[in-house]
């Protein structure tokens, strides 16, 4: 596959590229203003050939794309430049000849899988209606083909589930449609713009290698758009690098991987977080600072364990579980349950991080919730600092407990001034006086690396990183002993995402906080932790030190996991082996449903794995 | 607030605002003082807009219906606000049983014909305002109610108000410090059109006869009593619709204004 990519690469590139961009320039009307959002773009792709742009949000690299096939507002948008799709101008198109590129000699595959099909067509109708669109043939004709595509992009059973609709299909079932859609008409380019970012790890693993395999019998030119260096390190021939609408950088992946010649490329590798840095660390060590100014990489220094062996224990989870009922529409008889949390049990000591880690699903965000008393438990007991959770009035479980959210966008009420929401804790426990709480927040901002004069402004003028660091501001603010922190860093740029954890980092040393960190990425999950604990369907399949899990794997949804996880090395992107095409099983239960007897098997000191049995044969 | 009159419609309806409370300190004619000699008089220099068929003043009257048009259907809305909305939070947060019920006892206000349900009340308890206010907030509750239910759901799913709970915040100080000042947007929007509701309802029942109750004036019934004087004075109905006209068009393109104002989308923020 691959030699037969690489021999097209150099055929085709040297006389005349797919499309040849020149020159690009978009500009958005802003108030009365033009503002360039991308500046003087230029690439190739040859077909056969995989080009990657890569950049942080607000780079330009899906303005880019979107300006390529015209689907910028025309009356507040500005393109020039020239783009040469096979010897045509794409940016002198009218509307009418556009049409007829896209989808049928050009297709686009989009993040989100859950809205970019229309949920009220079955998905095969959708499929077939690219082919119709494009092709004068019969509604017959057109069904036959759609079914082909759908074995083609590898959906299990295709042709029982034509007629069925988006919303039964998982994340990875509908981007599979998506891209069935996008190449039903065989385009000579397909532009994927972060096709994975929305999908779990193994799912991810199973999207690219798909597209790769599509690549590689079609030969058609890929463009691919992400932010992630492990995807393209992954995928991509040559890499594009932009900053703030700027191309910097562009060369072979190779190049770009062994000699990034500018500062922020090196930044953003450095950012990237690869698997097995850790192998030999025998604590949580932060991320190496990359001094942009200076070009050089700031390795941090020894530290001490901030883990203190022993009770007393600041979090004892036993048998912890969790039901929803589904209920039926008429009657509200339970008619089945979903079991997220299923006899779950574990224990955090002092300046400890207990990662919970998982796919979709998994139950490790309910488990973040349960033990915060957010949701209410259904079995089991949490003992927080000596003390049954229930028993605990939630004005004194707040300097106990506190939790940073996923999204930074929406775990800051929009109506208060970032000041007050740090400080409003201390105003519902009537704390501190107005100056100390002004005092305080200024004191946590500057503690977070933000300016204490930020303080008067509300959460819509900052980025995503930086609410989260206020989040971070927000959660100290009690002096809480543990932290559960969902998917803190999920959502948050490469760059970004190192600072944050490296903030987590030093304050664990600072002030001995015990961390849950619910994350499915293992490979932040690795820098950060202590101990792992691996959820799949509710229960922990998995718990041990870190340095156990990742080098001694024991269940087998541990190393599926892990194998998943794209290598940010473009020498050894056929090393992965093969993902087979699974689906995550769903909790979802009958009402008389029993759990098993499940036995845990000690591998060795404090690692324990779940023997279940014929599920995993 | 300040940027919701600056605007064609906000600075139309500030003037309408002013006419309607200032005019009657200004030195017009007695609105109910009759000069049955002088009836159907034309414009003259004591009255600007000519007299009506008992003689009255046109003008002084119009500016007092225009008030207790104002005051009736403004003053509804208010407490109907406060009820719909009182009831749609608490079912919206505390769900469960009292959810089920404020919800269905709104369904079965739904069910009655506003106007209906206005006649019935006014036959069993008499006409005049003080029967017209209530009834009207009533028919008005299930609106506030509704949208005020649905945005607290919406807003109660947040993470922020999660992140409120763990800092140990009390229900109360989280729906009125976290969840209320959250929701004023869509609430602000649904009073400004049940404002224009109460307007034309206000005008309709008078004009049936059970709303305000003469001699005070009232556009309604101002256009009720010249249908019968058309042929001989048709300024005498065109100037009450006129004005009851002018009143709604610019309610409703200023509640068109507040929507768009708070249309989440503008990223408004403060």
């Amino acid at each position: 596959m691959s030699r037969n990519r690489e021999n097209m690469t150099v055929t085709q590139s040297a006389e005349h590229p797919l499309l040849q961009v020149q020159g690009l320039t978009v500009g958005f009307r802003r108030g009365g203003q033009w503002n360039d959002v991308v500046r003087d773009v230029g690439f190739s792709v040859s077909g056969g050939e995989t080009l990657a742009i890569v950049g942080e949000s607000g780079s330009g690299k899906s303005v880019t794309s979107m300006a390529l096939m015209q689907l910028l507002p025309r009356d507040n948008s500005r393109i020039s430049g020239q783009a040469l799709f096979r010897g045509i101008d794409l940016l002198q198109l009218d509307e009418r000849q556009m049409e007829r590129i896209r989808g049928d000699r050009i297709s686009m595959i989009f993040q989100e899988p859950m809205t970019s099909l229309n949920p009220v067509m079955t998905i095969g109708a959708q499929i077939a209606e690219s082919i119709l669109t494009h092709r004068r043939i019969g509604k017959a004709e057109a069904r036959a083909e759609a079914l082909a595509m759908m074995d083609r992009v590898r959906i299990p059973s295709a042709k029982s589930r034509y007629d069925d609709f988006p919303h039964q299909f998982s994340g990875g079932m509908r981007q599979r449609v998506m891209i069935a859609a996008a190449l039903a008409c065989q385009p000579d380019l397909l532009i994927a713009d972060e096709p994975t970012t929305a999908l779990d790890v193994t799912i991810q693993a199973q999207v690219l290698d798909l597209i790769k395999e599509l690549q590689a019998e079609s030969g058609m030119g890929v463009i691919f758009i992400t932010h992630d260096m492990g995807v393209v390190a992954e995928v991509s021939d040559r890499t594009l690098v932009m900053y703030h609408g700027d191309v910097i950088e562009s060369g072979t992946t190779e190049q770009i991987f062994r000699r990034p010649a500018k500062a922020y490329t090196s930044a953003l590798l450095s950012a990237v977080p690869r698997l097995g840095s850790m192998t030999g660390n025998a604590v949580p060590t932060p991320y190496p600072v990359f001094d942009i100014a200076s070009g050089k990489l700031r390795e941090p220094g020894p530290r001490p364990n901030t883990l203190r062996e022993g009770p007393p224990y600041l979090l004892q989870v036993s048998d912890l579980s969790k039901r929803f009922a589904i209920q039926s529409k008429l009657l509200k008889r339970t008619i089945a349950r979903v079991h997220a949390v299923e006899g779950v049990s574990f224990t955090l000591r002092q300046g400890e991080t207990l990662s919970i880690v998982g796919e979709s699903g998994c139950g490790k965000s309910t488990t973040g919730k349960l033990i915060t008393g957010l949701h209410d438990r259904d079995e089991g007991r949490v003992v927080l600092a000596g003390r049954e959770l229930g028993a605990i009035p939630a004005v004194e479980r707040a300097h106990d407990i506190q939790m940073i959210f996923q999204d930074p966008y929406a775990s800051l009420n929009p109506r208060l001034r970032i000041g007050e929401a740090i400080t409003e804790p201390l105003r519902i426990h009537g704390k501190a006086s107005a100056t100390e709480q002004r005092e305080i927040a200024a004191s946590l901002l500057t503690r977070v690396g933000l300016q204490p004069e930020m303080a008067g402004r509300y959460p819509h003028e900052f980025s995503g990183g930086q609410r989260q660091r206020i989040c971070v501001a927000r959660a100290l603010v009690m002096k809480p002993k543990v932290i559960v922190a969902d998917e803190a860093v999920s959502a948050l740029d490469v760059t970004m995402k190192t600072q944050v954890v490296n903030l987590m980092m030093d304050l664990q040393q600072e002030m001995g906080l015990g961390f849950v960190f619910i994350s499915h990425d293992m490979a932040v999950v690795e820098r950060i932790s202590h101990r792992i604990a691996v959820m799949y369907l509710g229960e922990i399949v998995e718990i041990g030190p870190r340095a156990a899990i990742f080098e001694n794997p024991r269940h087998p949804y541990t190393r599926r996991l892990l194998g998943a996880v794209p290598v940010p090395d473009p020498a050894r992107r056929h090393q992965r082996g093969a993902a087979v095409v699974t689906e995550l099983r769903s909790p979802v239960r009958p009402p008389d449903y029993r759990r098993p007897v499940r036995r845990y098997l000690e591998i060795s000191d404090d690692h324990f794995v779940l023997d279940s049995g014929e599920d995993w044969q | 607030m300040k940027q919701a009159f600056q605007s064609p419609s906000g600075i139309l309806l500030a003037l309408i605002l002013a006419i309607a409370f200032i005019g009657p300190l200004l030195p017009l004619a007695d609105p109910l003082a009759m000069d049955v000699a002088a009836r159907f008089g034309g414009p003259s220099a004591a009255h600007p807009l000519g007299q009506d068929e008992y003689g009255r003043d046109l003008l002084s009257r119009l500016v007092h219906a225009l008030r207790s048009a104002i005051l009736i259907s403004g003053g509804a809305a208010m407490i109907s606000a406060v009820i719909g909305v009182s009831v749609g939070v608490v079912a919206g947060y505390v769900r469960g049983f009292s959810e089920a019920l404020s919800m269905r006892v709104m369904d079965v206000i739904l069910c009655f014909p506003p106007l209906l349900l206005a006649m019935l009340a006014a036959t069993l308890y008499g006409a005049g305002p003080s029967t017209l206010v209530p009834v009207l907030a009533l028919v008005f509750v299930p609106s506030f109610t509704r949208v005020a239910h649905a945005s607290v759901m919406t807003v109660r799913g947040q993470d922020y108000v999660d992140a409120t709970r763990l800092m140990g915040a009390s229900a109360t100080r989280i729906i009125f410090r976290t969840i209320l000042p959250n929701i004023v947007g869509p609430l602000f929007v649904q009073f400004s059109f049940v404002v224009v509701m109460s307007v034309i309802l206000e005008s309709g029942l008078s004009f049936l006869g059970l709303g305000v109750l003469p001699p005070q004036p009232s556009l309604g019934m101002m256009i009720g009593t010249a249908r019968s004087t058309f042929a001989q004075e048709p300024w005498l109905l065109l100037a009450p619709c006129l004005s009851l006209i002018v009143l709604v068009l610019v309610l409703n393109a200023f509640c068109d204004h507040l929507r768009q104002l708070f249309d989440p989308r503008r990223e408004s923020g403060a």
